[in-house]
């Protein structure tokens, strides 16, 4: 693809609690769907979006089993967005922040998630066409 | 001379920065950068005509009307205003509904981006 791009992203919000997540994962799919490779750093409770062992539950006040329920996991959109970026031919590299991993013991991610630290960051700008940061507040 | 694009995801009722962040898209198409400012989540609350975020305790607020005269692309994500039952018709003059995808074109395209 002669207009193939390298986007990058630093995210740092922690799920379920921010529309910054949502918009951000909107951001990177629409990447994804265009085939560009797509760098994303997550850093401080963003390492928590690819955490493996996030499960949907039942809703006692809905009265909803987790089947009836279906809460969407950021885990699931992680793996969406790899496959999405994969299937129009480009890559996605997801790296959490090594640090921030052990602080949180956030360490049992969706497969295609490594461990990184800032200077991966540094290099994911370096060699990316261009660079967002959506910090928290 | 470089291109921004800042993307602004908070309103002014919320928030007491958005009033810097609107100045500097101003600033910097004063300057002769070309300057496209995207309202997302929250932010877009801004634009619903009769939204008036110049309101006392927040008088460095500029208005939207008057960032897309002097120069800034006013745009606000069609989601935003779709999960707020904000009407696309019911904008303020000057901003312009599009979709999120504009963010990466200008990403693509080169400009320098900015979150708040």
């Amino acid at each position: 693809m002669a207009d193939k791009k390298t986007l990058t992203f630093l995210l740092m919000d922690a799920p379920f609690e921010n529309a910054r997540t949502t918009t951000a994962l909107r951001l990177i799919d629409i990447a994804a769907r265009r085939g560009y490779d797509i760098n994303v750093f997550a850093y401080e409770g963003a390492v928590y979006l690819p955490l493996a062992a996030q499960a949907k539950h039942a809703n006692a006040v809905h009265g909803t089993d987790a089947a009836e329920e279906d809460h969407p996991l950021p885990r699931e959109w992680v793996e969406a967005v790899m496959q999405e970026a994969a299937r129009n031919g480009g890559k996605l590299d997801w790296v959490n922040c090594g640090l921030c991993v052990d602080e949180r013991g956030a360490t049992e991610s969706v497969a295609g998630v490594r461990r990184g630290s800032p200077a991966d960051f540094w290099k994911m700008a370096s060699t990316s066409d261009n660079v967002l940061v959506i910090p928290t507040r | 001379m470089a291109d921004y694009l800042l993307i602004e995801s908070r309103d002014p009722f919320e928030s007491a920065e958005v009033g810097g962040f609107l100045d500097l898209a101003e600033g910097l198409a004063k300057e002769g950068s070309g300057v496209t400012l995207f309202l997302v989540q929250n932010a877009v609350m801004t634009a619903r005509h009769g939204a008036r975020p110049t309101v006392p305790h927040n008088g460095r607020v500029l208005s939207l009307a008057a960032l897309a005269t002097n120069g800034v692309r006013v745009l606000a994500d069609s989601f935003s205003l779709q999960e707020r039952g904000i009407s696309p018709n019911r904008l303020i003059a000057g901003v312009t509904v599009a979709p999120l995808s504009a963010v990466v074109d200008q990403m693509a395209a080169g400009c320098k981006a900015l979150w708040h």
